[in-house]
């Protein structure tokens, strides 16, 4: 199979790229690049009012296999991903079984390769996620894993999360952080502020993060290891991680579009589409986490992607799990209230979806827009505009907190390992 | 009054606007006559169904709405269940729609989870008024308080009511809160630090922690329940301490007005927020308050059971009928 885009506005800012040219792919690489090719191709895309940007990668996806089906599988994961951009995705390990020993990342490669999909599984940072010992980490880097996480629970106990970044940096994994302290959050299901005052609802306070991000950060710097805080939702984590940067700790971090897109003023109906872990914030948290994405203290929007079942959420707000679908809303989001409100560049934009992420795991050649690279790329309408609709969803689940919501820019093609998936105007693959 | 009510639910007061809390006064006060009859009965209601769906344990409130259901000739039922849905095993959806399947017109309804009550008026027919959700609301508690205030002291607008105690779990406080100030009394929360809501004044309220200083200048205070049996966390000290610093006792009542009413929306811990004496002294009105819970009570029946007969297109008009009170 062979991809020709023709006269698209190809922008990688890590090859100094953006201009309007045709890009060739054959057998699954970036096989000629320039004006005015004279190529055939099986495909064509015609790349009027088009961008061709680097593939997008997610560092923080639930695929929910194996153990949890219902919500969400890698096929119908993958099918969401697809369908939002991305080339390749992270697998949060907190499956059933959980990830932590070589079997089960061996079975998410399995069924990844199945949908012919790009899977870097984390690994847990202890066995079975419970705080206790530190998982296998020379097998877990063995069977394919790129990191190692507890996410959606914080490793409570500073020395074992003292050793874990040590042992982990043997195997240069990217150590992510899901830093929320239990006991200041515990029973907690948004956050503490007016709006819990106002529903009668238990909160996590802005402090509960903080704490355990700059306890994390203190433990990195001690050990000269490589951390990467999850989902940053605070103004006090944001300047934290600032503060580390400027002093030298290896930090990196992420935000979620939820956080930078929404406070905690939505949840006036206990509408749990919008219960998630961290919270929704304040206006002021959503503000310094749109400075920190800018001046680079964030360095990657990631989705958090986390379906769970209709029952599941249709409960009790205090009962509903935490967490929102984000794959096939995340570009779209990013688009609208960050490079169209001038929060940031398109470039940044791909720096922090695409490019900055395949760096933190390590990818070269993987997702770039040159000859010889991976063809794992975004095709891109920046100016669509299209309204976020609950059917639409690809995904399993469809526990959105951008339902109803309009967006402006919005994927029209992902080439992935070198086939091309094609989006019509409702978002179907055509 | 000019104002109709329209709602199918009473999920709280956060909702109501000053003219809908306003008539459902109204209504109980012509209500409350009813109870002093020696039949105490109205045809109000007869052929309605009532259930009263009681997730968590009560005793003075589902009595009270059973009484109220019952002067009005409402056919009644109770549903139980101890815990949550999740531990039953059924979600609250699934038991709501076969509540609603019953045809039954109205559901009082008791749940331990904040929104409980929201969630489900969404999902089912029935009108549902909300008996307690979670650290929420109570509304009816609130309204009963009101009633209480108004027939003791004329007027609602310009007193200064306080709460004293649990703030932060109370649904009772949260629930005065909405209304009272939506009726222009000032409102002052006091107890620990650590019992009181973040951000508490974002509501409108006073906030202290200082109980002598508040009871100094009040037309009436509420003293909340401490939930001995809810002391998961460490909120304060000792009990003993508790007393000393946050309970009514006669030496403390002497900085009050001479006419400070003492309210509690029960059961009271003796000797802990109220001392026995002033529990049971002149200042204390919270057994007029019990009796004004059922009034109030039939008041909400009978305002939603309005909104029922005009979905269903039926001739009579109930809220005419009294209109003229």
């Amino acid at each position: 199979m062979s991809i020709l885009l023709r006269n698209i506005r190809a922008i990688d800012p890590k090859n100094k790229v953006d201009e309007t040219l045709d890009c060739l792919i054959e057998r699954g690489k970036i096989s000629k690049l320039g004006k005015n090719l004279s190529a055939q191709a099986t495909h064509t895309v015609e790349g009027k009012n088009l961008c061709l940007v680097p593939g997008l990668i997610d560092l923080h996806t639930h695929f929910r296999e194996p153990g949890f089906e219902y919500k969400e599988t890698i096929e119908t994961g993958t099918r969401a991903a697809l369908r939002g951009g991305f080339v390749a995705c992270v697998s949060m390990p907190n499956t059933e079984p959980a990830c932590d020993n070589q079997n089960v990342v061996a079975a998410i490669l399995r069924r990844a390769a199945d949908s012919q999909f790009n899977i870097f599984p984390c690994g847990t940072i202890s066995k079975g996620r419970l705080g206790k010992e530190i998982s296998e980490m020379a097998e877990l880097k063995e069977a394919g894993c790129v990191a190692v996480s507890d996410d959606g629970n914080f490793v409570q106990n500073s020395l074992l999360m003292r050793h874990a970044l040590e042992y982990a940096s043997m195997f240069d994994f990217l150590v992510i952080s899901h830093a929320i302290d239990e006991d200041l959050s515990r029973g907690a299901s948004m956050n503490e502020g007016h709006m819990s005052t106002v529903l009668g609802l238990k909160g996590s306070p802005n402090a509960a993060e903080e704490i355990a991000v700059i306890r994390d950060i203190a433990l990195a710097k001690l050990v000269k290891a490589r951390l990467h805080i999850a989902h940053v939702s605070t103004e006090g984590a944001v300047k934290l991680i600032r503060e580390a940067k400027a002093d030298g700790v290896t930090v990196t971090a992420e935000a979620t579009p939820h956080h930078f897109a929404l406070t905690e003023d939505t949840l006036t109906d206990y509408d749990t589409n919008f219960k998630m872990n961290p919270p929704l914030r304040n206006a002021k948290d959503v503000k310094e986490i749109h400075k920190g994405l800018k001046d680079g203290t964030i360095d990657v929007i990631a989705t958090d992607h986390a379906p769970h079942a209709a029952e599941e959420k249709d409960r009790e707000f205090k009962e509903a799990p935490f967490g929102v679908i984000g794959l096939e809303t995340a570009l779209g989001a990013a688009l609208t209230e960050l490079y169209h409100k001038g929060v940031l560049t398109i470039e940044q934009v791909i720096w922090k979806m695409s490019l900055r992420p395949a760096e933190l795991i390590g990818l070269k050649n993987f997702n770039e827009i040159k000859e010889g690279s991976a063809a794992n790329l975004t095709v891109v309408s920046l100016d669509e505009e299209w309204e976020v609709r609950k059917a639409d969803f690809l995904s399993l689940s469809k526990n959105s907190c951008f339902i109803g919501k309009k967006f402006k820019g919005k994927v029209k093609h992902t080439i992935c390992n070198g086939k091309l998936y094609s989006y019509d105007k409702e978002g179907v693959l055509s | 009054m000019s104002t109709a009510w329209t709602r199918k639910d009473l999920l709280g007061l956060r909702d109501l606007t000053r003219e809908e809390i306003e008539l459902i006064l109204k209504t109980a006060e012509s209500f409350k006559e009813i109870s002093t009859r020696p039949i105490k009965k109205v045809p109000t209601l007869r052929g309605r169904t009532v259930v009263n769906f009681f997730f968590e344990p009560s005793t003075r409130t589902r009595a009270s709405f059973e009484i109220a259901e019952k002067r009005l000739s409402a056919d009644t039922l109770n549903f139980s269940g101890s815990g949550s849905s999740v531990e039953k095993g059924e979600t609250l959806l699934d038991t709501g729609k076969n509540i609603e399947a019953l045809k039954v017109d109205l559901v009082v309804m008791r749940h331990p989870a904040s929104g409980a009550p929201h969630r489900l008026a969404r999902h089912i027919k029935p009108g549902i008024i909300n008996a307690g959700d979670g650290t929420n609301e109570h509304p009816t508690q609130a309204l009963l308080d009101m009633l209480t205030l108004k027939e003791k002291k004329g007027r609602i607008e310009g007193l200064h009511v306080a709460f004293v105690g649990d703030i932060l779990h109370s649904r009772v406080a949260r629930s005065n809160i909405w209304g009272l100030t939506k009726l222009g009394a000032k409102v002052t929360i006091c107890g620990p630090r650590t019992l009181l809501p973040v951000e508490a004044q974002t509501l409108g309220v006073n906030v202290s922690t200082n109980l002598d200083e508040v009871i100094h200048d009040a037309d009436a205070v509420t003293l909340l329940r401490i939930q001995l049996e809810r002391q998961q966390e460490p909120f304060f000290p000792s009990v003993r301490e508790y007393a000393k610093t946050f309970g009514i006792n006669q030496e403390r009542l002497k900085r009050a007005k001479k006419d400070l009413l003492i309210m509690h929306p029960g059961p009271i811990n003796r000797g802990v927020e109220l001392s026995d004496e002033v529990a049971n002294g002149p200042h204390s009105v919270i057994l007029d308050q019990v009796t004004n819970g059922i009034a109030v009570r039939m008041a909400v029946l009978y305002l939603l059971s309005g909104v029922i007969r005009k979905e269903k297109n039926e001739d009579v008009d109930p809220v005419a009928q009294y209109s003229g009170h």
